[in-house]
């Protein structure tokens, strides 16, 4: 689904805060990538496992901080800073079992939380974290531009991942693996649907990852994710689709850097986070996006974390100017996550087959409670 | 047309077309020298909200409705409270021919949904009216509304040949929307239903395209499907002291929240009219016991000819027979009781088997439903020769509470404070 909201998709934007295995990139306007040597005191150890989220302190001082994690577990797992509202402050996707990765992250004083999330899914091992000091409140016009930083942060630490996943995928297709090949499918296109309402500004590019068989014109060829679900899961067959798999990672990749260049405005975060609630009403909850594969959850589930990521990000902004909107945004989303909760299975989801239409109502109920104060959000934050 | 800020001033569209569809449609006649609540002069007038009871009942059957039934998805109390103020507020503005907001379909934020949906921008009021209800579910144990249930509001037994589908039945709360103009009624209730996002959700809703009874003298008797003209012997609003003993809710009557309403029964009646249409004249005559073109009965030249129960053939039989619809929903075969009943024929499509999915959506209002509606139904259930051709699959039992006083009165505060 095309978004209607022109933006310009400008120059590469500031690198912002970020993380990757190899290279840490610093946060903050202007700052470029360096080794890991910030915080005074050097990096805050963070012991994961499967079960914990050791942290090695629980104060730390205003400004930059970075978190080195190892992952001591024997599933992948995430780290986050959560400001109030689970904002998101920084982040680092995908470490595998044995790894140690960094995040720099950028802390006014306040009260935060950090997490592990093992398995990647739910609201992880939380534990405080204090962070004292000078702080200066933004202001009005500095608190819009921090708010689209954190959610380009965002765009950026999910679109890497998606590569990694997505070349995980392609590769398994390619090697004919179809086991491997529908394990990895639903993971792949969690980092898609958490940014997809930035990738849809480049339309013609969301089609050919994105297409259902029906939405392809006749005489057009239909390529991306569906294509290959539908070899994976009805017609056993990935021998052909090499080629595709091939244009995929393309794709995927332009979209990637196409998006990690795009301006991002307030409102078209206000926008991106109803739009991904949308996909989830129109596409998820009819069981149509996933129609072979039934992994529907999947992507309702990184949905509704793309549409909080970019909620989150204009937080301090609503907060000010529409106090009364943000607790029923925090009571909603946390309504929407307690409805989905109920069909974790696993590490993962229950396929949409197995829920019952009174499940899938009530899942529907939650959204449109969770979509009406979203639509409200970009005219506040256009004023 | 008046001074008010129309949706059709707002929109700025030329009236005329309008204004000539709505009008004439039914003019509404003297009312015989009874009196006669306020009422629309034309179709198009709008319907005043606010008054000792909810307009929707006794006003002149429109021609179209939109009825909804919603579930309470909020488990607090105040929230629902809001949501009926919030609604109230609305109901109060579309019902005149305004937008459901104040900023409207065109007036807002350009970055923001607009408060009201647009499809009814430049339709007159069409004499919209809205009717709220009180479900039997709403009094469990969420709301701590238990103690306050009336007795009347007790759930429906199970009647004979019920095949009710629960996911088209019931409800904590419902909307009855009625006007002239379909587009009218369904913009109200999509845009009640939006604005209850959150506190409740849409559980089963029912279009009808056509009004099958009269609730005025001044209307002319409707047909349903059947090709029957249907509700001769309904209550109207003229029948003051009537109204009085059948139809509101009284003071001694159990909740005093209820005084002034009125307790709603709405059945959708499948109705098998291909089998219908192959019966002869005569048959069909003989199961409603009326004559088909004038609406008769059996034995009598017009339609609101007294119904003679013992008239005979020249062959010594019963021209109104035992089981024949008339005889067996008659008052005098059900201790007196009468229904306010302002239903409407609906065609939901077809069924997949070459048939229509049309019928009867049934609605009536009494002061008790056990007493009034069961009583008939039972009668009915059991013997009515009707039954080989009609199916009930849905029902639903509500409290309509009494009017809205004022701008600072809203739906249901005696219930909610």
């Amino acid at each position: 689904m095309r978004t209607s909201l022109a933006i310009a998709a400008g120059a590469l934007a500031l690198a912002g805060l970020a993380a990757c295995s190899t290279e840490p990139t610093a946060g903050g306007a202007g700052a470029s990538a360096a080794p890991a040597a910030p915080a005074k005191g050097g990096p805050v150890a963070v012991a994961a496992t499967d079960t914990e989220c050791k942290v090695a302190v629980t104060e730390v001082a205003a400004g930059t901080s970075t978190f080195a994690i190892t992952n001591g577990g024997s599933k992948v797992t995430e780290f986050y800073v959560y400001a109030a509202g689970d904002r998101v402050m920084g982040e680092v996707e995908n470490i595998v079992p044995g790894l140690t990765r960094e995040v720099i992250v950028e802390l006014p004083a306040g009260s935060y939380e950090t997490a592990c999330k093992p398995g990647m899914v739910g609201k992880g091992v939380r534990g405080p974290l204090k962070v004292t000091g000078e702080h200066k409140p933004l202001s009005d016009d500095a608190q819009l531009s921090a708010a689209t930083a954190g959610y380009k942060r965002y765009i950026k630490s999910q679109s890497d991942t998606l590569l990694t996943k997505t070349q995980e995928f392609v590769d398994a297709v390619k090697a004919e693996d179809i086991g491997k090949a529908k394990e990895l499918f639903p993971v792949s296109r969690t980092y898609w649907e958490r940014i997809e309402p930035v990738a849809e500004i480049f339309g013609d590019l969301d089609p050919a990852i994105d297409a259902r068989e029906n939405d392809v014109a006749e005489g057009e060829e239909w390529t991306g994710f569906h294509k290959i679900e539908k070899d994976l899961w009805v017609t056993k067959d990935v021998s052909e689709d090499g080629p595709v798999a091939d244009k995929l990672m393309a794709d995927i990749k332009t979209v990637v850097e196409q998006s990690n260049a795009a301006e991002l405005s307030p409102v078209l975060l206000a926008n991106g986070a109803k739009g991904l609630l949308d996909e989830v009403a129109s596409g998820k909850i009819t069981g149509e996006e996933d129609r072979y594969s039934h992994t529907d959850l999947w992507d309702f589930d990184a949905n509704l974390q793309g549409s909080k990521a970019a909620v989150q990000a204009l937080r301090p902004v609503l907060e000010e100017r529409a106090p009364e909107l943000v607790k029923t945004l925090d009571e909603k989303f946390a309504g929407a996550e307690a409805a989905l909760g109920a069909h974790r299975k696993g590490d993962g989801w229950k396929l949409h087959t197995e829920l019952s239409k009174d499940d899938l109502k009530k899942l529907s109920d939650a959204i449109n409670a969770l979509a009406e104060p979203i639509s409200k959000i970009a005219a506040v934050v256009a004023r | 047309m008046s001074e008010r800020i129309s949706r059709r001033k707002l929109f700025g569209m030329g009236a005329a077309g309008v204004a000539a569809a709505g009008a004439g449609a039914i003019a509404v006649r003297g009312a015989g020298g009874e009196p006669a609540p306020a009422q629309a002069a034309s179709t198009s007038d709008p319907v005043p909200f606010y008054g000792e009871h909810q307009a929707g009942i006794v006003t002149p059957a429109q021609d179209r409705l939109h009825f909804v039934s919603f579930d309470v998805t909020t488990e607090k109390k105040a929230e629902l409270a809001e949501l009926l103020q919030e609604w109230t507020a609305a109901a109060a503005r579309m019902t005149q021919g305004q937008e459901a907001g104040a900023f409207g379909a065109v007036g807002g934020q350009p970055e923001a949904p607009p408060d009201d949906t647009g499809e009814a921008l430049g339709l007159p009021a069409s004499g919209l009216t809205l009717t709220v209800g009180f479900g039997g579910s709403l009094f469990d144990d969420r709301f701590g509304l238990a103690p306050r249930r009336p007795a009347a509001l007790a759930d429906l037994p199970h009647l004979p040949g019920d095949a009710l589908l629960p996911e088209i039945s019931g409800g904590d709360l419902c909307v009855q929307a009625c006007a002239h103009d379909p587009q009218v009624a369904v913009h109200a209730i999509r845009n009640l239903a939006r604005i209850g996002f959150g506190r409740v959700s849409v559980r089963w809703s029912q279009l009808g395209f056509g009004r099958t009874s009269s609730t005025s003298r001044a209307q002319a008797t409707p047909r349903n499907l059947m090709g029957f003209k249907d509700g001769t012997a309904n209550l109207k609003l003229e029948d003051v002291a009537l109204l009085r003993e059948q139809l509101w809710v009284g003071p001694g009557d159990g909740a005093g929240w209820m005084t002034g309403g009125s307790y709603l029964v709405t059945r959708k009646i499948r109705m098998l009219v291909e089998t219908w249409d192959r019966a002869p004249l005569a048959e069909q005559e003989q199961i409603f016991g009326r004559n088909k073109g004038e609406g008769a009965p059996l034995g009598g030249k017009a339609e609101f000819d007294v119904i003679d129960f013992d008239a005979k053939g020249p062959d010594g039989e019963a021209l109104i027979k035992d089981d024949a619809h008339v005889r067996l929903a008659h008052p005098s075969h059900n201790g007196g009781a009468r229904l306010l009943r302002r239903g409407y024929n609906y065609v939901d499509g077809s069924d997949g088997l070459g048939r229509l999915d049309a019928g009867l959506f049934f609605i009536a209002y009494q002061r008790d439903p056990h007493r009034q509606f069961v009583a008939v139904q039972k009668s009915l259930a059991g013997k009515d020769s009707l039954n080989e051709y009609i199916k009930h699959v849905s029902s639903g039992l509500f409290a309509c509470p009494p009017g809205v006083r004022d701008a600072g009165d809203y739906w249901g505060r005696a219930l909610f404070s």
